[in-house]
Order: C-alpha cells, then sequence, then structure tokens
C-alpha cells in the first residue's frame, strides 16, 4: 500500500518551510523598473514587438510566441520601452530582455479582458487562449503549458494529476495557493478537463501540508470528478514521473512523456494561473513567489510582477541579513545561485531562497567510497557513483550508454546523500551540456 | 553590449555553487571516525582479556598504518580516519604478543600495498587491513598463529612483544623468546584450532563473550554484533553483508552438521569462532571493497560465507575469513558490473519483444 502513495528511492531533506507556510500572500508593489527576457520558457524564446521608447499598457504583448513550443510574453505593468539587451537571467545565464520603466504614476489598469471567457470554447478554444495567455508550468521548469494539452490522437489520456507535491525545501507557493484560493483550483481543474477530455482528476499533495489538503477537498463541487490525495513527504515527490509512479503506480517508459501513461499533470500554480486568466481576461503577467531562507528578514509569499528584480523582492521582504552568502532562484534542490540581483523574478521562478553562511559553506571534496547511498538515493534507479567516475575522465558518451545519463533529472538526490561531497548531479548536468554541444557541432558540419 | 550599471554591489560576495545547495550531514570523514568510534568498546575489551600486550600490538599496528599514510598518502589523508580504521582492525585480528616490529612492518605494508599504491582512499579493490594480514601470515606463518592463553593476561607479558628486530627480550617467567619461538607453558589454541587439530568444543558462553584464546578483537563475538549494530543503524555499514554472511554460513554449516554431526562442528560454534564476527561486520562491510549495488551486496555476502565454510571444513587452515573476504574483493568489479540497478522506465527486453509482438 505504501508504495501507491510514493516513489521508491528518493532523499529527506529538512523541509524549512516554517518560515514561510503560515505567511498570507501579499501583493508586492510595482518596481521602478521590470525586466522580461525573451526566453522565460523552454522551447524557443519569443519573437520581440517592442523598440526602444514604446509605450506599453499592463498586459500589453511585448514579445510573439516563435511557433508551437513557445509563448507570448506580456508586460506586466504600463511603462516606457528604455532598452533591449543582454540582461542576467535567473537561471544563472543571460538573455536578451525587454527592460521596461514603470510608469510611476499610472493607476496600472490593464486594457480590457484579451483572454476570451471560457464557457463558449471548445477545447481548442481552451488551449488557444492558455497559448494566447502565455501560460508555462509554475513549478521551475516553464514547459508551455497549452503543448501538454495537445496529446496526439492515439494517445488517450485518462487522469489529469495536479501536482501539489511541492517538494522543494523552503518554497511554499504552491501551499499558500492551495490554502487561499481553493475554489480557483478546482475552477482550474474544471477547464483542464475539459480541454483534456478526462473524466477523472487527482490532487496529489505533500502529506506536510495537512491544512492544504483539508481545505482542498472542503471545497471541491461535487459534480467533479476528482480527488485529494496525501503523499509520502519524500524528495523529489514533485518530479512529474515520480508523482505518476505514486498515483498510477505506472512508470513512464524512459525518452517517453507521462501521455504515453495516459496521464497529464500540471503545477496546481499552473492549474490556479489558467483559471485566473479566465476569470480576470489578463495574460500570465503575474506569479505568486516565496522569498525565504535564513538570510532574509521578512520571509513571506508575495504576487509579484512578473519580471521585477530579484533585489526588489528581497527589498519588498526586509532585506537580507550581512551573513548571506548565496541567493537562489527556486528551491535549494535544483534552483541556481544568483551572481547578480539584477535578474528578474520570471514565469519560471517559484523561489527566491536565501542562504547564510551557516548552510552554505565551502566543503571538501573526498574520493568515492562506493558506499553506495547515491545508488539508495536515486529515484530513477540510476547508478551515479559510476556516472560520477566516467564524467571525472569526460567519458560522456560512455555515460549514455553504460550508465542512461538521459534518464537523469539532475534533481540533486544524489549529491545531496553523497558523504565524500562528489558534486554529482554538476558532473551530469556539465556532461548533457558537453554533449548537447557535440551534437550541434556534428549538426552544423 | 548591455547598457546596465557595472559598478560593484553587495552581491560581489555572493557565492555561486552549483545545485542542490543542501547538504546532508554525512561526511566521509564522519563515516571513518564513526567507524573508529564503534570499534572503541572492542578494543578495550581486547585489553581487557589479554593485558597491556594488546595495547601494544594495536599501537603498533595503528603507528605502521599512519605512518606511511602520512608521508606517502595525499595531504591531510590522515584526517579522513581511513588509515586509523585500517591499523585497528589489522591490530584487532593479530594475536597478544605477536612482534611489536612486525605489527608495525603489517600496518605499513596494508596502506602502502594495499590501498596507496592503488591511488589512495576509493581505489583500493582489497582491503588494506586484510591485504597487511595476508602479508604477515605469508611472512611471519608461526607468530601470527600462537595465541598466549587468555587467563594470564594481565600477570604476564604475552610471548615475544619485544623480539628482534627492536631487542630480543627475556619474558618474566624466564623462557628466552625469540620471533615465533613460544613455550608451551603459555599459549593456548584457538577454538577454531582446537576443534580442527584436537576435536574440541568450546563452550557456547565463552565464545559469545570472548573469554577463550584468539586474536584480539576477535574474540567477543556479542560485542563485535553490537558495535557493528550500530553502525548498520546509522546506515555507515550496509546491513545485507553481515547478515547475508551469517545467514550462508548458518545454513551452510547446519547442513553439514545435520548430515554428520560428529564429523562437522554446529553452526552456532561456527557464527562465533574465529574471525568471522570481526571480519563480517568490520571487514566484509568495507564500502569501498565491497558492491556498491545492494543485490551485489547479498551475492559478495553469500560469496564469503561458503568460502569460510569450505576453508574452515575442508581446508589445510583452521581459519579462512581472511581469503574469503580477500577472494570476494576480488569479484566486486564483476558483481557490480552484473547487478546494475533496472533504471525506472526501462522496459526489460523480453517484455519489449512481447511490445512488438502484441
Amino acid at each position: 500500500m505504501w508504495d501507491k502513495l510514493s516513489f521508491s528511492h528518493g532523499v529527506h531533506p529538512p523541509e524549512h518551510k516554517d518560515r514561510s507556510s503560515g505567511v498570507p500572500i501579499r501583493r508586492m508593489p510595482f518596481p521602478e523598473e521590470i525586466v522580461l527576457p525573451l526566453r522565460q520558457h523552454a522551447g524557443k524564446p519569443a519573437r520581440l514587438l517592442v523598440k526602444v521608447g514604446d509605450r506599453v499598457e499592463r498586459g500589453d504583448k511585448v514579445a510573439e510566441a516563435d511557433g508551437f513550443v513557445s509563448v507570448p510574453i506580456h508586460s506586466s505593468a504600463a511603462g516606457e520601452v528604455v532598452g533591449i539587451g543582454w540582461w542576467p537571467h535567473p537561471d544563472g545565464s543571460m538573455a536578451e530582455a525587454v527592460r521596461i520603466k514603470v510608469e510611476k504614476f499610472s493607476p496600472q489598469i490593464p486594457r480590457p479582458r484579451v483572454i476570451p471567457r471560457w464557457e463558449g470554447l471548445d477545447p481548442q478554444g481552451v488551449v488557444a487562449a492558455v497559448q494566447k495567455g502565455g501560460v508555462v508550468g509554475l513549478g521551475g521548469a516553464a514547459f508551455p503549458t497549452h503543448v501538454k494539452l495537445l496529446p496526439p490522437k492515439d494517445t488517450p489520456i485518462e487522469v489529469l494529476l495536479i501536482n501539489g507535491a511541492e517538494c522543494e525545501p523552503f518554497l511554499t507557493t504552491d501551499h499558500r495557493t492551495m490554502v487561499e484560493y481553493p475554489d480557483r483550483v478546482w475552477f482550474g481543474v474544471r477547464i483542464m478537463m475539459k480541454a483534456l477530455d478526462v473524466s477523472r482528476a487527482v490532487v496529489g499533495i505533500e502529506k506536510n501540508k495537512p491544512d492544504a489538503i483539508e481545505i482542498l477537498e472542503k471545497a471541491k463541487p461535487g459534480d467533479l470528478n476528482a480527488k485529494v490525495i496525501g503523499l509520502t513527504v519524500k524528495y523529489p515527490q514533485g518530479a512529474e514521473k515520480m508523482l505518476i509512479k505514486a498515483v498510477t503506480g505506472r512508470e513512464v517508459p524512459s525518452g517517453k512523456l507521462p501521455m504515453h501513461v495516459g496521464a497529464v499533470v500540471q503545477n496546481v500554480g499552473t492549474i490556479a494561473c489558467i483559471a485566473e486568466i479566465f476569470e480576470t481576461g489578463l495574460p500570465l503577467i503575474e506569479r505568486v513567489v516565496t522569498v525565504t531562507g535564513p538570510g532574509v528578514n521578512k520571509p513571506g509569499n508575495l504576487i509579484v510582477p512578473v519580471g521585477a528584480k530579484i533585489k526588489d523582492l528581497l527589498k519588498f521582504c526586509g532585506g537580507i541579513k550581512d551573513n548571506v552568502t548565496e541567493v537562489l532562484s527556486g528551491g535549494p534542490m535544483m534552483g541556481a545561485a544568483q551572481p547578480d540581483l539584477d535578474a528578474p523574478a520570471t514565469k519560471g521562478v517559484t523561489g527566491i531562497v536565501v542562504l547564510t553562511d551557516k548552510e552554505s559553506r565551502p566543503r571538501t571534496v573526498y574520493p568515492c567510497i562506493s558506499c553506495g547511498h547515491c545508488l539508495d538515493a536515486c529515484p530513477m534507479f540510476l547508478n551515479p557513483s559510476l556516472m560520477g567516475k566516467l564524467s571525472q575522465t569526460a567519458q560522456y558518451q560512455e555515460m549514455t550508454e553504460r550508465a542512461n545519463l538521459w534518464d537523469c533529472m539532475l534533481c540533486g538526490a544524489c549529491s545531496y546523500v553523497c558523504p565524500s561531497n562528489i558534486p554529482l548531479s554538476q558532473m551530469f548536468g556539465m556532461a548533457k551540456y558537453q554533449l548537447g554541444r557535440i551534437r550541434r557541432k556534428e549538426d552544423a558540419a | 553590449m548591455s547598457d546596465r550599471d557595472m559598478t560593484l554591489s553587495p552581491e560581489e560576495r555572493l557565492l555561486l555553487t552549483a545545485s542542490p545547495h543542501l547538504k546532508s550531514p554525512d561526511s566521509t570523514p564522519k563515516i571513518m571516525w564513526n567507524v573508529v568510534g564503534s570499534l572503541v568498546p572492542i578494543v578495550l575489551v581486547a585489553v581487557y582479556y589479554f593485558g597491556p600486550s594488546a595495547i601494544l600490538v594495536m599501537a603498533a599496528a595503528i603507528l605502521g598504518a599512519l605512518a606511511v599514510e602520512y608521508l606517502f598518502g595525499p595531504k591531510r589523508s590522515l584526517w579522513d580516519g581511513s588509515a586509523a580504521i585500517t591499523g585497528i582492525l589489522l591490530g584487532l585480528c593479530l594475536p597478544a604478543g605477536f612482534p611489536l616490529w612486525m605489527a608495525f612492518l603489517g600496518g605499513a605494508f596494508g596502506i602502502g600495498f594495499g590501498k596507496l599504491v592503488f591511488g589512495g582512499l576509493g581505489q583500493n579493490p582489497f582491503n588494506p587491513a586484510l591485504v597487511g594480514r595476508a602479508f604477515l601470515q605469508a611472512a611471519f606463518p608461526t607468530a601470527i598463529t600462537t595465541w598466549p592463553r587468555p587467563d594470564l593476561a594481565w600477570s604476564a607479558w604475552r610471548g615475544p612483544n619485544f623480539s628482534f628486530p627492536l631487542l630480543t627480550g627475556e619474558a618474566p617467567d624466564g623462557i628466552t623468546l625469540r620471533t615465533g619461538e613460544v613455550a608451551d607453558g603459555i599459549t593456548e589454541a584457538t577454538p577454531l584450532g582446537a576443534w580442527k587439530f584436537d576435536g574440541e568444543l568450546t563452550e557456547t558462553f565463552g565464545l559469545v563473550i570472548g573469554n577463550t584464546g584468539g586474536s584480539l578483537g576477535e574474540t567477543a563475538g556479542l560485542l563485535i554484533l553490537l558495535c557493528g549494530g550500530y553502525l548498520a543503524v546509522r546506515r555507515y555499514l550496509n546491513w545485507r553483508i553481515p547478515v547475508g554472511i551469517f545467514a550462508t554460513v548458518f545454513v551452510f554449516s547446519e547442513i553439514l552438521y545435520l548430515i554428520n554431526g560428529e564429523a562437522f562442528p554446529p553452526p552456532f560454534f561456527m557464527l562465533f569462532s574465529g574471525g568471522l564476527m570481526l571480519g563480517a561486520m568490520y571487514m566484509a562491510t568495507d564500502m569501498v571493497t565491497s558492491p556498491v549495488t545492494n543485490l551485489g551486496s547479498w551475492i559478495f555476502a553469500v560469496g564469503i560465507g561458503l568460502i569460510v565454510v569450505l576453508v574452515r571444513v575442508w581446508g589445510g587452515l583452521p581459519e579462512g575469513v581472511m581469503y574469503a573476504i580477500l577472494i570476494m574483493n576480488a569479484f566486486v568489479p564483476f558483481i557490480d558490473r552484473a547487478t546494475q540497478p533496472k533504471v525506472f522506465g526501462h522496459i526489460p527486453p523480453e517484455e519489449k519483444a512481447e511490445e512488438a509482438t502484441a
């Protein structure tokens, strides 16, 4: 029975959620400037529509979807485009971005409804509206949501899974969303079920959020064939494949998508966001971000205009302490350390975690002692020990052939448990990147 | 390129490390020093049973191991604790009264040729303590199989501790002792030797609490179980290995005992005699030289158990734990290769074939 509600392996990092899990969501004031990278989603970056000097209203498109796996980007505030160029991206890189100087005394009234009401729409219409609204997965990966809603004709979808696991330590955005907006979540579920034409929906929530489970259960509309289940508290329970395994018992085949086992997974925040765009008629221009960690003075959950700079978020949360060593976008297990707090909170930023010298300190790397803890941690049943040894000698090709590197999702469970502090998931990320470079070079030749 | 303000800011001091940014509290030195700590009761009991000689022998072995690690090992590798473990374990499987210079040499050889020649911690195929012991057994076969009587623990020096090359000593009771030359009066056969050569069975209680002849730290079976059990609970050793070894030895010797109770010893005697407890709990479970997969650990353990019984019952030596572990150490790379975990979402080939035909 127990394995029905979880997956095998995984790790138990300390949760650290108390700091912000009880703090209600607050709206952050508009900052002086917002920065909108054209690449805020997985897939092709959006195509620029504005030029320097243009004036935009709140909700206006600044970039257009470029192809199917792409979404438009909308301005989250009224103002003037003051710059277009390279800017730090919260994933740690640089990206082309539009900078908009927010108009100081604007009432920030958006243009009237750009997303149609959902009642009259057929499933295709709903999907088109979701793309038009610029909706991406808000759980962190920022995959364009409409792509998941269009499975090929020959793969029937049996169940819609709503991911409320929120297994990353520190983060509480999904938790607060479920507690404060249960009706919105259910409205989103209804829309999704119609768009996908599925008859069954399951909301999976880790058992460390009993209030969310209770409130959602209570708010559930009677006519909806949906249920809420509590999942074992374990990282990475919120990984798509792990959630499907926990709820349905099925394993998504290697290299395949959840739809191949009849499931579509949507993050609960994405679901609420979809409900919101149909309610308000506004595209995705704001999201909930948890600003937390021992290094931040007033942790909390904020509604943030997409593109607000990390430093503005931190300023609103009372600033950071003197002994801060790291500022992360996303959770501590998969999030990226920020070199520059001018980077904006994009659509994919779930949280800003500020760590101090107590949590993050330089660690001595010892040789691998083959303890096997990483094998017991890996949710994909890989052999990180072997992969690590291969990657140390740059045998990237062997890593794919002998050790199934491509099945690795870089969840970091192996690095977390490694007693020798070997940066395993970093090495695997590097290997994947190098292989990608080799492939691109070969394609170009 | 960018028109943004590039002036320095407090961000200059931000660290940039790769995810995950959290780390479990376990570390390699912590594991190693926990092993050392768990060995302390065993060491104390060895001193209790065998007297000052136990301290000397163990100290010599530890010193040999640490000296070579310090001189030839990587920088600061002394502090990871692994060389200390090797020294203590080697000391624990030597008899009291063992010449100190030999013990020192054993520790030095174990670390030097059992570990550092392969590249240090994590690279060695064989357990360094057992390499040291195998070397001593080959070089000084008499000295290493001369076990003094435990009841003389505190009243007499136990054999030729200070023999050549340090100096040729005279034992207090007037017997001149040189290497490997011990008068009958103060030695005693181990339970295994007594059974093998004289057909005598040592009483169970003595085996469990350790009040028998034998190497320093091998006699107190129950205590070793407890100390090893602590490590297993903390997940600092893979419990599958000792459990697999004990189960195999028990089942195999039970079968033999049922076939012929006269010729073969009872399984309980097999479990608690000789170096099986210490070997199964502390040497076979050496993370570096045991399989990395759980299935592999079971195979490894069963192999050790089988070889132990085979050597003890049919071999020329009374004890086979050392060779059993060393032989299975050699198979670890093959075992690891053959027991790779089944990757999530990978369909086994036979099912794939079915899928294709369906």
